[in-house]
């Protein structure tokens, strides 16, 4: 029953005794398995979680299922960081389905990296939004496509970002350039904990549906 | 993401029979960076999944890894682990932060650390 991945995948110290988690959320094709790619220690991995959402209150007149269940697909690959600290990097689609999971798989993320293609900054608006609204620390990583350069400050105002937020630009492909996006995101949120300690232990609002 | 999921194609009764029809296991005790450790080798007759956890556990393992290994959604590997947790077969090590808390400064400096050292 053990798949060929498990039998090729290295093996964790056996002191691991902390997982973390980062996300990495954007549109499709922006780059997410390339940047997991680049930094992880073993091949990303492709796994999927499903979730059965109940009709509430809803009479199911048509004799419809009352009942519908929502996969997402998500790719991962991890760091070990020390002894005991192992970083699991997951690659998410930022598409209006997946966040109705958000909770569920990712709720303890120290926190997420918006991928962002300039070509298609449109394709982020969402996941900044439910990233803010969460109240789940991120910075913005444009992946560089070679297309025409935007500055900084024209792609903040496209996407309304909020000063303190960090933008960084970066080439997914190169180890360095992705292994900075995840320094930037660490002291952004070492910054986070600095300014605000209670930040994060307000309550949660519930995800719109 | 052009790859065949785990678990899309499945048949739900192959689902449902794995975990003896159980959807859920009451329980949001394993994360999916929770890490988990065989506290046992597989015996014979143990159910195939059962046993292939063991295996894949001799170090410790993600609950989100084990799910990929198994190629099974992640909810599914969740009861499989449950059962062996239950019966001491499996031990687990959960992520110190809890739900949307930040980790304390010292974590913080711990994974810069290790990220910088990459």
């Amino acid at each position: 029953m053990d798949s060929a991945i498990s039998e090729q995948r290295p093996a964790l110290s056996s002191t691991a005794d902390n997982g973390l988690k980062i996300v990495v959320v954007g549109g499709f094709g922006v780059g997410k398995t390339t940047l997991v790619r680049s930094v992880s220690e073993i091949r990303p991995l492709n796994t999927e979680e499903t979730m059965s959402q109940a009709g509430e209150g809803i009479d199911d007149t048509g004799g419809v299922a009352a009942k519908t269940a929502t996969t997402v697909a998500f790719d991962f690959g991890r760091i070990s960081l020390d002894a005991r600290n192992v970083l699991y990097l997951f690659g998410a689609p930022g598409q209006e389905r997946f966040w109705f999971l958000w909770d569920r798989l990712f709720s303890g993320t120290l926190g997420a990296v918006v991928l962002v293609d300039t070509r298609r900054i449109a394709d982020s608006w969402y996941a900044v939004d439910r990233l803010e609204h969460h109240g789940t620390p991120f910075v913005v990583a444009c992946n560089d496509f070679g297309g025409p350069a935007h500055t900084a400050a024209e792609i903040r105002d496209a996407l309304d970002l909020a000063d303190e937020v960090p933008l960084v630009f970066c080439d997914a492909r190169s180890r360095e350039s992705s292994k900075q996006v995840l320094i930037s995101l660490v002291e952004h949120l070492k910054n986070v904990v600095a300014a605000d300690p209670e930040h994060g232990r307000r309550p949660v609002p519930e995800p719109a549906p | 993401m052009s790859r065949v999921r785990p678990g899309r194609d499945d048949s739900p009764d192959r689902l449902y029979t794995l975990t003896g029809g159980r959807s859920g296991t009451g329980s949001t005790a394993f994360d999916v960076v929770t890490l988990v450790v065989s506290e046992c080798e597989p015996v014979p007759g143990m159910q195939s999944e059962h046993a292939a956890i063991l295996r894949m556990c001799r170090f410790p393992t993600a609950v989100v890894e084990v799910a990929a290994g198994l190629g099974l959604p992640v909810s599914i590997t969740r009861i499989l682990l449950a059962d062996l947790h239950d019966t001491g077969r499996i031990s687990a090590r959960h992520p110190r932060p809890t739900s949307y808390r930040l980790p304390d400064h010292d974590i913080l400096e711990q994974v810069l650390v290790g990220l910088r050292n990459l």
